[in-house]
């Protein structure tokens, strides 16, 4: 909570500083924000605070805010350049920073309310983002997909958050678990409402048959805007699916689990498939991110008490590769004009230490050990395993071996095939990011439990 | 205040929500002029707004229409923004059509 009043306070800073004239101060000054966020929520573990019934933060809270606030730590240190370029920079500090405030109310709600309004405040600013290249016609695209997508997708949800009060007469997410454990029979209409909801979250969370705005708008908006959706934006709401599902919804599973089943094995057969076609990196990373969330949803849908452990690591994992990622596309994006594959050819010569990093980062998201991604795959197919969802567990192997072929054309490229033979430059602060990045990855696929012990 | 709207039953306030929340769903999907998306996504939201004041009244619950102020502040942010977007989109194509954003594949 002190966190979330904190991170609050930055943004409304931040819009001031345009007028008390305190522009260069205002990147040191989110940082240092950020960190002191960090260190008081972590403060926070294990007191179990309830505010006004509204909110919780339990241990599953404190934990997924300490990986949205490190994730945006890693994201602002890789998007010094997005907000140097804009001419009005202050504001976009401030819609970025109001986004982090709706995730870490989408991770700690214990009400509907609180939901829809940590989804909205959180879609509403990236709206804004997807769309700050003003001139640019993609940017534009990407923008407008997202909001009609987004809004669309919040009128499922508040139908079925609807559908749910009219069954049970409550948003908040105890007394809706106490009104069905109770009842004799369930009234229908709080079926259809699950339903709904169920919809609703995955337009958010991009799983297939709701994913196909995802690629058009990570293409199109800038890639550091694409960064942050594939990372922060997929880790918040995949933790509030998961605090609806699997503590809210648990007693009425029958209704929503085969559905579910369906769903994951459509996003990771569709995901990662459709990624082996793509040219643009970008997209590519697109679709990828569209496969993640399917291996997500696995966890989700074996609901069991290893799941909340897996996804926090999951989510760890996958976005602080996606971070080291999306950095170095941008940074050969920008130096070469294109984000295709074949801008890759011969880095590995010409940049050893962009290749290196790359590499780590993609074996990570493609899961081989002895990278974090390995562990993240392994813990999550063991909970869906233990869940008895043995069909699923084959079909998510087969998806990964796709994913395995797509991710090393990338590092074919870079090794292997022949390019131009100028080196691509890359700032000092980019270099230390990626080589804290690469540890990092390596450290978690080392230690895994000291990440998996938390919840 | 209560009973003019328990005077109809409840059924058919759900029936009438599903109804404008359809026409919105499909006017979403088929239709071609930005402009009449947003309101068929504005007709989904205040569907859903008839269907909580329904559901309050008829639970004797305030619960419900302090939502439909939420849904209605939020929804007002969301069109601030959508129209902006659509400004700036209409800047650069010079039309309000969404087949002209077709830069990007679906």
């Amino acid at each position: 909570m002190k966190a979330l009043i904190l991170l609050s306070s930055l943004g409304v800073i931040s819009l001031l500083a345009e007028i008390f004239s305190f522009k260069k101060l205002l990147y040191p000054l989110v940082l240092l924000g950020l960190t002191v966020a960090f260190v008081l929520n972590i403060g926070e573990w294990n007191t179990n605070v309830t505010y006004f019934k509204m909110m919780q933060f339990d241990n599953y809270a404190v934990a997924f805010t300490s990986v949205i606030i490190v994730v945006a730590f890693l994201w602002f240190l890789m998007a010094e350049g997005f907000f140097k370029d804009e001419t009005n920079q202050t504001d976009h500090y401030s819609l970025v920073l109001f986004a982090l405030v709706g995730a870490v109310l989408m991770v700690s709600y214990t009400n509907m309310t609180m939901l829809f309004l940590g989804i909205e405040i959180l879609s509403i600013p990236m709206y804004i983002l997807a769309g700050s290249k003003k001139g640019d016609i993609q940017s534009n695209e990407a923008a407008f997909k997202y909001l009609i997508m987004g809004a669309f997708a919040t009128g499922f949800l508040l139908f079925g958050i609807t559908l749910i009060y009219g069954a049970t007469g409550s948003f908040s997410l105890e007394e809706i678990k106490n009104a069905i454990a109770t009842s004799v029979s369930i009234p229908a209409i709080f079926y259809v409402g699950v339903l709904l909801m169920l919809v609703g979250m995955s337009f958010k969370v991009s799983a297939a048959p709701f994913h196909f705005w995802a690629p058009d708008v990570y293409q199109g908006a800038p890639t550091m805007i694409t960064a942050f959706m594939a990372t922060i934006v997929k880790t918040a709401a995949m933790a509030a699916f998961v605090r609806l599902f699997d503590t809210t919804f648990l007693r009425v599973e029958g209704s929503w689990v085969n559905v579910l089943w369906v769903m994951t094995a459509l996003t990771l057969l569709t995901g990662n498939i459709t990624a082996v076609f793509q040219t643009s990196t970008k997209r590519m990373l697109a679709y990828s991110s569209v496969a993640h969330a399917g291996y997500m949803l696995l966890a989700l849908l074996s609901a069991n008490s290893y799941s909340s452990p897996s996804i926090l690591f999951y989510t760890l994992a996958y976005s602080i590769g996606s971070i080291a990622t999306f950095c170095i596309i941008s940074i050969i994006a920008n130096a070469k004009g294109d984000d295709g594959i074949h801008s890759f050819n011969g880095l590995a010569k010409t940049n050893p230490l962009l290749a290196g990093v790359m590499t780590i980062a993609l074996l990570s998201l493609a899961g081989i050990p002895p990278t974090a991604g390995f562990f993240a795959k392994y813990f999550i197919f063991t909970s869906v395993f233990v869940a008895g969802h043995v069909g699923l567990v084959l079909i998510a192997i087969v998806a990964s071996l796709i994913g395995v072929y797509y991710y090393f054309r990338i590092i074919i490229a870079m090794y292997f095939k022949e390019g131009n033979h100028e080196e691509v430059p890359v700032d000092m602060n980019h270099k230390l990011l990626l080589i804290v990045i690469a540890f990092a990855i390596v450290a978690l696929g080392l230690f895994p439990d000291s990440v998996i012990r938390l919840l | 205040m209560n009973s003019a709207i328990q005077v109809i039953p409840l059924e058919w306030y759900l029936l009438l929500s599903t109804v404008l929340f359809t026409i919105g769903v499909l006017g979403v999907l088929f239709r071609r002029n930005a402009i009449i998306i947003f309101m068929s996504i504005e007709l989904m939201l205040n569907a859903v707004n008839l269907l909580l004041v329904a559901f309050s009244s008829f639970l004797s619950d305030s619960k419900g229409q302090v939502f439909v102020f939420f849904i209605m502040a939020v929804a007002a942010a969301e069109v601030a923004v959508g129209l902006a977007i659509l400004m700036m989109v209409y800047r650069n194509t010079k039309s309000s059509d969404i087949n002209t954003l077709n830069k990007l594949k679906w």
